[in-house]
């Protein structure tokens, strides 16, 4: 594939374990990949599951940086393997699945569950007041308050956030970055009947808003670049005034 | 082995798959739902630039309504759709919008005023209504005549796929992730269900169901060159095949998509050339004028892509060491509107490429797209010949795009298929004559078909290897099937793929595990694959004419003559090495639009001894019918009410009465 007359040895380390076959225990396995232009880790990963090692799991889909599968450790960082050029990393390469979620297998983690409890716990829909009539017109929104509810609805639920986050990691049952960034995405939304009581039901306690400790990783490893920083403080202010009533 | 009942099952869980559930759900019945992947990590979620629903808000899509959308659409198609299935998809489109918006969808909305926007390479400026203030936005996209897509940005599918993800958990629909449907059960023209495999352990289960429901997305992956998803493999439409009974619609009507980024085909959405995009060549000339001077870059896709094609045989592309490439310049659209507009477009030419498409042009070459084959049906979404499958989405071929799907109508078709399929599938539950009937014995003869094929291929000492076969058939169809066709590649391409077929019966695996093993997974998909694949290729070989999507250079011109017709594969026997290929005629004296010259492309179409007729009918009819209205005219050529369920037969408000 490459046209480069020098392309460099990638040395991939994968830090592999089976949690269904418990006797062999964890391990790093490098991987020797010769590297090609434009190759990106999903590519990489690829070739060696192709080529090297039939049993290596991991998960892509859209491999477009859209869908949220592939997040892991990447050199102790979470972020989306599929959109990660191997260019932009040091020939060394380590790569460890997320921290926090249930391990399916070597880099495969299960942030479907994680992701799906969030939401069932926290209601992430629109609680509408009633149904709406669909022969009629639409009911009208601002056209900035509807860019300002996409700028937060874009969480691909990837887990990077979680992964990152020094409380997600002591407490199983914290809502995370991506709990929170929900909450301000349902509550700026006018069609949700929810007030901020019924927010402060949810996450005003410290498995919610309270549980952060501001460390802010979420907000440097969010591959949306969703204002996690900004959401998580608003909404501290907002919820704080609720606890006061 | 575990057993699961439930009424609906429901094989996938995108747009259309969870659609379908709370539809089934909300009529009181139980539904299940089984996907490779967490319900949103399904490809709807790439989906970017837009969904297809003729509200008619935006100035420039003033006087759209239900007929235009069913025009653009059938022309679009270049005839092969169902009418009757267009008309009830251009009916149910804006309920469709309509309620993803209540249901939480941050669509992109009207502002009112002056903006400035690019049209055909020149900035205009439009004046956007006061009556339509904050309703919903649309963009033009290729192939029609009004601007009708409404949009999310270009991170449409995201949007929509979280808001139906999330209703389904508000309605508590159960979706098993990390479940592969394997094979059908069915005897004696009913289907029962599946047997299916938990990929983390390996464990086979049986799902036995009332109706059965195929929502499995498209087949991309028989190709090299695709912005299709790595899980859209076809595996849903090989379970149809593979039950020897149900069959599959047009599987030789491929998508290649104008604007795929060179070389990986990560998709450009054409939102890009909606809102004003050039596409330009190696000298950097702006070239699609000189071919399609009425549509230039937004005639349909199939039109794009081969004028794209022709123009790299001139030698007019870029040469890199992968190949050659044209050029997507989005730069005259300016950073702001691509900052609001074309947000995912700009990250992924800034990680992939490493380029900001708001200076720089962006290299593009067509790629596989779009599915328009599928699990034939009719127009409830239940298969002709096995009952009780029902299959919708681009998994499926009720037939809404004929032989090119326009852009914005497939999730357009997602949400209308699973709203329309799922109440067909309640009131199938409703009849008692769809109880369950089946025998334990068939449910265990299925599953030990289905674990018996496993441990064989486990068990194998074969000496093939299931991704180098993959890679082969991927590479034959992208160099044989593809945009340009004739019949001596597709013969050659029938024979290899034949070749790779036997090959890959003596499929040897290193990795042994009965648990979580891609290997194996690679194994028996790749088998499935090469079904379907010999489906495309040998379906474009036995069809000698053109007709959107499938051209053919040996027979370039579309034959209505001889060809309005849709072709049905199935494959009766599974030891076969070929498909078995039967047609079915579209009838031209019942059509709305009788077949014509498309507004675009070729004009040589050798006509249908029928259509002169059916046009003067068609033509007296809507003189007859002038004073009462669209409606009534309507109905007297092609009525289609009485197919849609009750509560979706409601005429669409507009904020101006430009209805039908
Ligand atoms: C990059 C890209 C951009 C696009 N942009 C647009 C656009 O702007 N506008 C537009 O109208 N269309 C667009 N499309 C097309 C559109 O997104 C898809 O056609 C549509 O979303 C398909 O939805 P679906 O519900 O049929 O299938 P999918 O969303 O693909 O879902 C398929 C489901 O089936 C499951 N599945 C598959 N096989 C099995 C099995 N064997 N067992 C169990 N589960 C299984 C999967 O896990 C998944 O949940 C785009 C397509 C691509 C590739």
């Amino acid at each position: 594939m490459s046209g480069n007359p020098d392309p460099r040895q990638l040395s991939i380390s994968v830090l592999r374990y089976h949690p269904q076959a418990p006797e062999d225990p964890p391990r790093l396995q490098t991987y020797e990949v010769e590297e090609a232009e434009g190759m990106t880790l999903y590519l990489a990963l690829t070739e060696i599951r192709e080529i090297q090692d039939a049993s290596l799991q991991f998960d892509f889909v859209c491999r477009a940086g859209i869908c949220g599968s592939c997040a892991m450790l990447i050199d102790g960082r979470p972020g989306l393997a599929c959109r990660t050029l191997t260019a932009t990393l040091s020939p060394r390469i380590t790569l460890a699945p997320l921290p926090v979620f249930e391990l399916i297998a070597d880099l495969s983690v299960n942030t479907g569950k994680w992701m799906r409890a969030m939401s069932e716990r926290l209601g992430t829909w629109v609680h509408y007041r009633e149904e709406a009539d669909l022969d009629t017109l639409e009911a009208r929104m601002d056209p900035d308050l509807a860019e300002h509810i996409y700028e937060l609805d874009r969480c691909i639920e990837c887990g990077c956030c979680v992964a990152a986050c020094g409380t997600a990691r002591m407490r199983d049952d914290f809502v995370g970055a991506v709990g929170v960034n929900k909450i301000a995405r349902f509550r700026l939304d006018p069609r949700d009947a929810r007030d901020d009581g019924d927010f402060y039901e949810l996450v005003g306690d410290d498995n919610g808003i309270f549980g952060c400790m501001s460390l802010l990783a979420c907000d440097d490893v969010c591959p949306k670049n969703l204002p996690l920083r900004t959401q998580l403080a608003f909404i501290r202010r907002r919820l704080a005034r609720q606890g006061w009533r | 082995m575990k057993v699961v009942h439930t009424d609906c099952l429901v094989i996938g869980g995108g747009l259309t798959g969870l659609r379908i559930a709370i539809a089934v759900r909300r009529r009181g019945h139980d539904a299940l739902v089984l996907s490779l992947v967490p319900a949103k990590r399904s490809h709807s979620a790439a989906a970017q630039g837009g969904m297809q629903a003729s509200l008619a808000n935006v100035v420039k899509g003033q006087g759209d309504n239900e007929d235009v959308h069913f025009q653009d659409t059938v022309r679009g198609g270049d005839w092969g759709a169902d009418q009757q299935v267009v008309r009830m998809f251009a009916h149910t489109a804006p309920k469709a919008v309509r309620e993803l918006a209540s249901w939480g969808v941050p669509w992109s909305r009207v502002r009112p005023g002056a903006r400035e926007v690019m049209i055909n390479g020149e900035q205009v400026t439009l004046n956007e209504r006061d009556a339509t203030r904050g309703l919903l936005a649309q963009r033009d996209f290729g192939g029609t005549k009004n601007w009708r897509t409404c949009y999310v940005s270009d991170g449409t599918g995201h949007a929509m796929l979280y808001a139906v993800g999330d209703r389904a958990l508000a309605e508590g629909v159960p979706v098993h992730e990390r479940v592969e449907a394997l094979a059908l059960i069915h005897d004696e023209g009913r289907c029962h269900g599946v047997i299916a495999r938990e990929l983390a352990t390996g464990e086979i289960v049986a799902y036995v169901a009332r109706a059965t429901a195929i929502t499995t997305g498209g087949a991309g992956r028989l190709y090299r060159v695709t912005t299709n998803a790595v899980i859209c493999e076809g595996i849903g439409h090989a379970l149809a095949l593979e039950t020897g009974v149900a069959t599959l619609g047009n599987m030789e009507a491929v998508q290649f998509h104008p604007t795929a980024i060179f070389p990986a085909g990560l998709l450009v959405t054409e939102g890009c050339r909606g809102d004003g995009g050039l596409l330009r060549d190696a000298d950097g000339h702006r070239f699609m004028p000189d071919y399609e001077p009425e549509k230039r870059e937004l005639a349909s896709r199939d039109v794009v892509a081969r004028r794209m094609e022709e123009h790299i045989h001139r030698g007019k592309g870029s040469h890199t060491r992968f190949g050659e490439h044209l050029w997507l310049d989005i730069t005259l659209l300016g950073r702001a509107h691509i900052e609001r507009n074309l947000r995912e477009v700009k990250e992924i030419c800034q990680y992939f490429l490493g380029i900001d498409p708001a200076t720089e042009w962006v290299p593009v070459r067509p790629a596989q797209h779009y599915t328009m084959g599928g699990v034939r049906t009719d127009a409830s979404g239940q298969s002709r010949t096995l009952t009780g499958l029902f299959a919708a989405g681009e998994a499926s071929c009720w037939d809404l795009h004929g032989f090119n799907r326009l852009g914005g109508n497939s999730v357009a078709e997602t949400v209308v298929g699973g709203m329309l399929v799922g109440e067909f599938i309640a009131d199938f539950c409703e009849h008692p004559e769809n109880d369950l009937a089946y025998s334990e014995a068939l449910i265990r003869r299925f599953g030990q078909r289905e674990q018996n094929a496993i441990d064989a291929l486990l068990a194998s000492e074969g000496t093939e290897d299931a991704n180098a076969l993959r890679i082969s058939m991927q590479e034959v169809m992208s160099d044989k099937v593809g945009i340009f066709r004739t019949g001596e590649a597709l013969a050659e391409a029938v024979e290899e793929l034949q070749r790779l077929l036997q090959r890959s019966r003596n499929i040897g695996l290193r990795y042994k595990s009965r648990g979580a093993n891609p290997e194996l997974e690679a194994a028996y998909r790749t088998r499935r694959m090469l079904k379907l694949a010999l489906c495309v290729a040998a379906g474009a070989l036995a069809r000698t004419e053109s007709r959107g999507a499938h051209f053919r250079e040996d027979y370039p011109r579309r034959d209505d003559a001889h060809w309005l017709r849709r072709t049905l594969a199935s494959w009766p026997h599974p030891d076969a090495s070929m498909p078995t290929l039967d047609y079915e005629p579209l009838d031209v004296t019942s059509m709305e639009l009788p077949p014509g010259w498309r507004g675009y492309g070729a004009r040589d179409q050798i006509a249908h001894p029928d259509t002169e007729t059916r046009q003067s009918e068609v033509d007296a009819l809507r003189a007859h019918y002038a004073s009462d209205g669209h409606y009534a005219a309507q109905a007297a050529c092609m009525p289609f009410d009485h197919l849609l369920p009750a509560r979706y037969r409601g005429r669409n408000a507009r904020i101006e009465d430009t209805g039908p």
